[in-house]
């Protein structure tokens, strides 16, 4: 029997890396996600996926991949992952690695003042950034809090007309200019491909 | 921390009743009657200073207690510390006029590549409430803007502020900067922001990272009050 293979993955990636995986025929890979909301509190990420590697070492899996990127941890997870033996995806954020981290850094301060939505976040934009940072209770804060952003760039990884409608809208509602932007799954798909 | 009376007159309060409402007040956000209460105390005869520690300061401390115990979010502070600044707005003027006590200057600002200033205004606005003079250098700054403001301040505190995880390593380019001209030992350097962590602010050779605004005062006032110590026992 071959070895189990696993990976943990941040809840905001669920959908992308199971097309990557049904794409790529690595349906041998298991899929372990955490809370896409834990990105409301980083500094509770390196425990929860410390846990779920501990968890998933406990259950028999031999290789364990954690689908995140820094995440605003500020180098902890990193660290936390590699004290743990465990490979993660380079970069600071999913929406470096989905548009190429390489691409994405040589961006560097020209693109400061975008604010960037993945297909998961134009999908889920009212639960996951909206009613966070409490626009729905305070619209007025809307300027304080993206007053210093100009665009909204949608890092699509699916050609998918009702995304793309969502994500205008979205920055609308956020009264930034919108900009689409195909970047497929970047280098997410690089990195599952290791668990072949 | 609801009002559950329509027809609170604030005026009909005595002085603590007074504060303690203005203490809710901040904390559900309700900035018209923050500046009324404000307007209130100075009327009966209170100090600026007086009203800024014992009814805005405070106040604002019991928001950043709780937004760090988790039951506040960033909204909720948000709308506290509008509330916040429209009392400053009051007092400001006021304050410059009276003999209150200050605590020093600080030059604090965003750093190159990062445009997030949410922290850093919240920082600002503490440390203003505690006694220090605030030079706020706003957003995207690069190593020439600190180090100009530094010495044309004459500020024995820098602060840096990033959001972000690819900004943050900016501020060890800035600190190696102080270094390389000599004049890194004239300032406590405070470092903050979302992604970073006391390592970090040890790594990069700043003299300490503050978690949250209220940890960036408390920080602030014993750093400056060790510098004033060692000058004295230096000169004694």
């Amino acid at each position: 029997m071959a070895d189990r293979v696993r990976v943990i993955a941040c809840g905001a990636l669920a959908r992308e890396i199971l097309a990557v995986l049904r794409a790529d025929g690595l349906g041998h890979v298991e899929l372990a996600c955490l809370p896409a909301d834990l990105h409301l509190w980083p500094e509770r990420i390196p425990d929860a996926v410390e846990a779920a590697v501990a968890e998933a070492r406990q259950a028999g899996v031999a290789r364990v991949y954690v689908a995140y990127a820094d995440c605003g941890t500020g180098g902890l997870l990193a660290a936390r992952c590699a004290a743990l033996g465990v490979e993660m995806i380079p970069g600071p954020h999913c929406y470096a690695f989905f548009d190429g981290v390489e691409r994405f850094e040589a961006r560097g301060d020209a693109e400061m003042r975008c604010f960037y939505l993945t297909d998961f976040l134009a999908r889920q934009f009212d639960a996951f950034v909206w009613r966070p940072m409490g626009l729905d209770r305070a619209p007025e804060l809307r300027d304080v809090l993206f007053g210093g952003y100009e665009t909204l760039v949608h890092l699509a990884q699916t050609e998918d007309p009702e995304l793309d409608r969502l994500a205008r809208e979205a920055a609308a509602r956020l009264g930034l200019r919108h900009e689409r932007r195909v970047t497929g799954y970047g280098d997410l798909a690089a990195f599952l491909a290791r668990t072949a | 921390m609801v009002d559950d009376g329509d027809d609170l007159v604030l005026a009909e309060l005595d002085d603590d009743d007074l504060v303690q409402q203005m203490h809710d007040d901040l904390y559900d956000g309700l900035k018209a009657e923050v500046e009324e209460g404000v307007t209130i105390l100075l009327e009966r005869g209170w100090t600026p200073y007086e009203v800024l520690t014992r009814a805005l300061v405070a106040g604002m401390t019991v928001v950043g207690k709780d937004f760090r115990d988790g039951i506040l979010f960033v909204p909720e502070v948000l709308l506290a510390a509008n509330s916040m600044k429209g009392g400053m707005a009051i007092l400001r003027p006021l304050l410059a006029e009276t003999d209150a006590p200050k605590m020093g200057k600080m030059v604090i600002g965003t750093v190159k590549g990062d445009i997030h200033d949410i922290g850093k205004n919240l920082v600002s606005m503490m440390m203003e409430g505690a006694g220090f003079a605030v030079v706020d250098l706003g957003i995207n700054n690069a190593v020439e803007s600190y180090l100009e403001a530094l010495e044309r301040e004459e500020a024995e505190i820098l602060g840096m502020s990033a959001l972000l995880t690819t900004t943050m390593p900016y501020m060890k380019l800035v600190i190696d900067a102080m270094v390389e001209r000599g004049v890194r030992d004239r300032h406590i350097v405070l470092v903050g922001g979302a992604p970073l962590n006391e390592e970090f602010g040890r790594a990069i050779g700043a003299d300490a990272y503050c978690r949250d605004a209220a940890v960036a005062v408390e920080t602030a006032k014993a750093l400056v009050a060790a510098r004033k110590h060692n000058q004295m026992a230096a000169v004694g």
